[in-house]
């Protein structure tokens, strides 16, 4: 299919071809898509600058010339991106762009305020170390975007995705290599820095679902007995769910990492469930997983304390150990109400890992419910971008991935500020783009390359508007 | 790549598309949810947490109104060199720590603190214009000043009465409801926890709370209330005059008297008769203080008239001293269902009755003022940091819960009693003081807890006084409200007529 019409000039909105003397084709320009994306970049830009100023307006009184010089260095990476997208991908989605970049943008400047309550400075200052981390992220998201020009190459390699996967998972639990933080043994440390390898096993795991789900589909959803209204699957049919499931518990257990385990398991599911159409798939599963997570709670301390923390937060005898946390996120959310302290403003640096796992209280503090209300939305806009991914895709491979990557984003926001606003348990997991954190940060962003990438394939796909002769005539002659 | 198939082909995935889509609508709506219930709904209540520092750090970030007696301040703010702008600063902090409370960070706040917390931070909206043009000028706020009803002279008196006695004293205005003096020991001194320093505080706190003393407690309103022993004879008499008895109604005058439907006997404190009559009246038991012709009255009466007429006086609610701003009382008990035996036993102020002195200041305030209880208020107005008025004190009526014939019996047996009677620790030469002691039982080894509330002068009441002293004021079991209490009242009685 040719990508331009042969008639169409460079530059000329919509080119169009007289076929015969009634039908006209009519072919998409491109540059549409990337005209919108760079307008609502130069949008971002504005909103995260305005960020800025009120951050040091609010915290300090006057503006540090510094920072303007780290967010245009960034502001240049993006820009990169974007002539990137125009020659390797030129119909890709127009939003994913500008939202991670405004998400992005925002928590630098939260976490650059917090920093400053924190009388962080240097390397110290986790602001300056997420510069660094966004634009690490930017490039390699632009060598995927640019190494993967066919994401049907992802699915010949589903198995080394698995392999990889894997790997990333079990690292922290090499001796000598993993770290505890927090509690977590979640981390990989490599000298001068460390990183969390299951960030991007999320990825590889999507990646591996999707290519092992469009071939094993179909034996996965052969019909079994009938139970209590559910058509249950083959018993030899729960290996994968199985394995999977046992890997969840292993980084439950053994890495003390609840969120992860969360997150990899209903990824997992629902992929499963949208491969298969088999809902007794994710009633299996959420079962499954409740009796792992009420069995880990009775004999893993870690767990325990979470649940008590959650169910019973403001107990006098928990608000100042296992729910503190949690209940002073609260008191900072609470005190930002519905149109926030302002920027630089609040006090979000009394909760604790308030530029991480609690950077949506800090946010909800200064930003307020609208604040929050706005990045929510942003949220569902960008996963909804992902599953629009999905409903278009040419081929199942894309749209079993589209809608993998879309959920794994929306699972994560969930768990996350599901668990500071006393949802759920409270787990560590990072919000994406906004939370301080490297691996996160790089994650997410090849997650928007492969979003990427896979809505350049739908609209790189046939798209003739067939018109009929007058209309297209008059529009021709217009 | 996938061969297009009846049952699984890219039209028949978009079902479990949809559905996928909708559950995560269902996710991040629960979300706008969960962020709206606790920034908008909950809000107040999380802010009110007595463990939100943010609340410490906005109370602190604004230079905050005093709290002044007789207008000097007990309680101000100095500007902090920390992260928080301002120190608060108490003078005489142990003596008025009932009546400021304490502001800590993280611990909760008390007292005015934290009952006009709007006004002394400036928040309250009647402050709105102040906060505007704090905002155009670039001025800081500045809150209100709370000016109290105390009387520094009635304050210091009860202080140094009390001595090392564990107990409180209180005294009110009884035409007017203000409250001149509210003391409590052992006390604390609120500057330990309006320290900046989280952790120190939070040690002192602790400290305080572990204390077996019970320091934090303002025994004058709160904690664990001691029952009213003999005081609360007044409570009954009341309830006896309303009822068609009169002052010389008379009763059998035994020296023990055992309980019906019951093993239990009980004796007058002096373990013999009351006075030398086989009969013994409603005047003289009240005067004399005995128990067993209070026993058989209640009897008499029944439960249900005393039950009703101690709720008239205040029991069984909380009383707010600060307008309705929330410095609120315990409420005094007098319980729900007492079975006769029990109902003979609070006749005399035992069994599972409970009473604050501000309760039975309010017992004494209804008989001083011919039957009306003033309502007990501690803020005498507030005033805005432009000086203009904010609050001024109006006397408000809590209830009328006897007649005024009623109310000169009982100044009659009162005056009696100190004049000529068991409360004889409370006469003051040239001044007719009423009153009435209290010497309650805790058990068969405990110490007693010692009472004394009335007025004075007789014929025109200038202050009511309620005073408890826990322990027998450590001067053993054989202690009594005359000897211990009654003098505390007095030093505040003789304080107010300027003696």
């Amino acid at each position: 299919m040719p990508r331009r019409s042969e008639t169409g000039a460079p530059g000329a909105a919509t080119s169009a071809m007289q076929l015969t003397g009634a039908i006209v084709v009519r072919l998409r320009k491109p540059a549409r898509m990337r005209n919108i994306e760079l307008g609502l970049l130069g949008f971002a830009f504005l909103l995260v600058a305005g960020a800025f100023v009120l951050v040091e307006f609010g915290a300090i009184g006057h503006l540090s010339s510094h920072w303007a010089i780290y967010l245009s260095a960034l502001a240049v990476l993006v820009l990169v991106l974007h002539v990137v997208l125009r020659v390797t991908a030129p119909e890709a989605d127009p939003f994913l762009v500008p939202i991670a970049v405004l998400l992005n943008g925002i928590g630098l400047a939260e976490i650059h305020r917090i920093d400053i309550a924190k009388d962080w400075t240097g390397w110290e200052a986790l602001a300056i170390r997420q510069v660094v981390w966004t634009a690490i992220a930017l490039v390699l998201g632009i060598v995927a975007l640019i190494l993967v020009r066919n994401h049907r190459v992802l699915q010949r390699y589903r198995y080394l995705a698995m392999l990889t996967g894997i790997v990333l998972l079990l690292l922290p639990m090499i001796p000598g290599l993993g770290k505890t933080v927090n509690g977590a043994q979640i981390w990989v440390g490599l000298g001068i820095a460390s990183f969390q390898p299951g960030e991007f096993a999320k990825v590889a795991l999507a990646v591996f679902f999707a290519g092992y789900l469009v071939t094993a589909r179909d034996s996965l959803s052969m019909a079994g007995k009938r139970f209590l209204g559910l058509r249950l699957p083959r018993a030899r049919d729960f290996g994968p769910l199985i394995v999977v499931f046992a890997a969840s518990m292993l980084v439950l257990v053994v890495q003390r990492d609840l969120g992860t385990a969360l997150l990899y398991f209903g990824l997992f599911l629902v992929m499963l469930y949208v491969a298969t159409g088999r809902g007794s798939w994710i009633v299996i599963g959420l079962l499954l997983f409740g009796a792992g997570a009420w069995v880990a709670s009775r004999f893993l301390d870690y767990v325990d304390r979470r649940l008590v923390g959650w169910l019973d937060a403001f107990n006098p005898a928990y608000v100042g150990d296992q729910s503190y946390q949690l209940v002073q996120g609260l008191f900072g959310m609470a005190a930002g109400g519905i149109f926030g302290t302002g920027l630089g403003q609040g006090r979000p640096s009394i909760t604790p890992l308030s530029q991480s796992d609690f950077i949506v209280s800090a946010l909800g503090e200064e930003l307020g419910l609208v604040g929050l209300f706005a990045i929510l939305a942003l949220y569902l806009l960008f996963v909804g971008r992902g599953f629009r991914i999905a409903f278009a895709g040419v081929d199942d491979f894309s749209r079993l991935l589209a809608v993998g990557l879309g959920f794994a984003i929306a699972l994560q926001v969930f768990i996350v500020v599901g668990g500071v606003t006393r949802v759920i348990p409270l787990t560590g997991l990072t919000t994406p783009f906004l939370a301080a954190g490297g691996s996160s940060l790089v994650a997410n962003w090849i997650i928007v390359a492969l979003l990427l990438r896979l809505s350049d394939g739908v609209r790189s796909g046939p798209r003739v508007i067939i018109e009929s002769d007058d209309r297209a005539r008059s529009a021709v002659h217009a | 790549m996938s061969s297009p198939r009846a049952n699984h082909g890219s039209t028949s995935m978009t079902k479990e598309l949809r559905r996928t889509s909708i559950i995560v609508l269902v996710m991040i709506a629960s979300l706008f949810v969960s962020t709206s219930i606790i920034q908008v709904v909950d809000s107040d209540t999380l802010a009110a947490a007595p463990t939100n520092s943010r609340t410490f750090y906005a109370n602190n970030s604004v230079n905050r109104g005093p709290i002044l007696v007789a207008g000097s301040p007990v309680a101000y703010s100095v500007p902090s060199d920390g992260p928080i702008a301002y120190q608060r600063v108490y003078t005489d902090g142990p003596l008025y720590a009932p009546v400021t409370g304490y502001l800590t960070i993280g611990q909760g706040n008390t007292g005015l603190e934290a009952a006009m917390n709007d006004y002394l931070t400036g928040t309250n909206g009647g402050q709105f214009l102040d906060q505007l043009n704090a905002v155009l000028t670039g001025q800081r706020p500045a809150g209100a000043a709370v000016e109290t009803t105390i009387d520094p002279a009635v304050q210091q008196a009860a202080w140094d009465a009390l001595g090392d006695m564990t107990g409180a004293a209180i005294a009110i205005d009884p035409k007017t409801g203000k409250i001149l003096a509210l003391v409590s020991k052992p006390s604390y001194d609120p500057n330990e926890l309006a320290v900046h320093d989280t952790a120190a505080v939070i040690q002192r706190y602790n400290e305080l709370l572990k204390d077996p003393s019970d320091p934090l407690i303002d025994r004058a309103m709160n904690g664990n209330l001691d029952p009213p022993g003999s005081t609360f004879k007044l409570v009954v008499a009341a309830a006896a005059l309303e009822d068609g008895y009169t002052s010389d109604s008379t009763f059998a005058n035994p020296a023990a008297l055992q309980l019906p439907q019951s093993s239990s006997v009980i004796h007058n404190i002096s373990r013999g008769t009351c006075g030398s009559g086989d009969t013994v009246s409603i005047f003289d038991a009240v005067r004399l203080s005995c128990n067993i012709p209070m026993a058989e009255l209640g009897q008499e009466l029944t439960y249900q008239p005393i039950y009703e007429k101690a709720n008239a006086f205040g029991f069984n609610q909380s009383i707010d001293i600060a307008g309705g701003a929330g410095l609120a009382s315990t409420p005094s008990a007098y319980p729900r269902y007492l079975d006769v035996p029990q109902t003979m036993l609070s006749a005399f102020g035992q069994s599972d009755v409970r009473a604050s002195p501000l309760q039975m200041a309010m017992v004494s305030m209804a008989i001083a003022n011919g039957g009306t209880i003033m309502q007990p208020t501690l803020v005498d107005q507030v005033i805005g940091a432009d000086q203009s008025t904010l609050v001024s004190f109006q006397p408000q009526v809590f209830g009328q819960p006897i007649d005024s014939t009623t109310a000169q019996a009982l100044t009659a047996m009162m005056v009696a009693a100190v004049s000529n009677g068991a409360s004889s620790g409370a006469q003051i030469p040239g001044i007719s003081v009423a009153g009435k002691t209290g010497t309650a039982q805790n058990g068969t080894d405990e110490a007693n807890t010692l009472w004394f509330t009335g007025f004075a002068p007789a014929d025109d009441p200038q202050v009511v006084v309620a005073v408890v002293v826990q322990n027998g004021g450590g001067r053993g079991s054989t202690a009594t409200g005359s000897a211990v209490a009654a003098p505390v009242a007095k030093a505040m009685i003789k304080a107010v007529m300027g003696q």
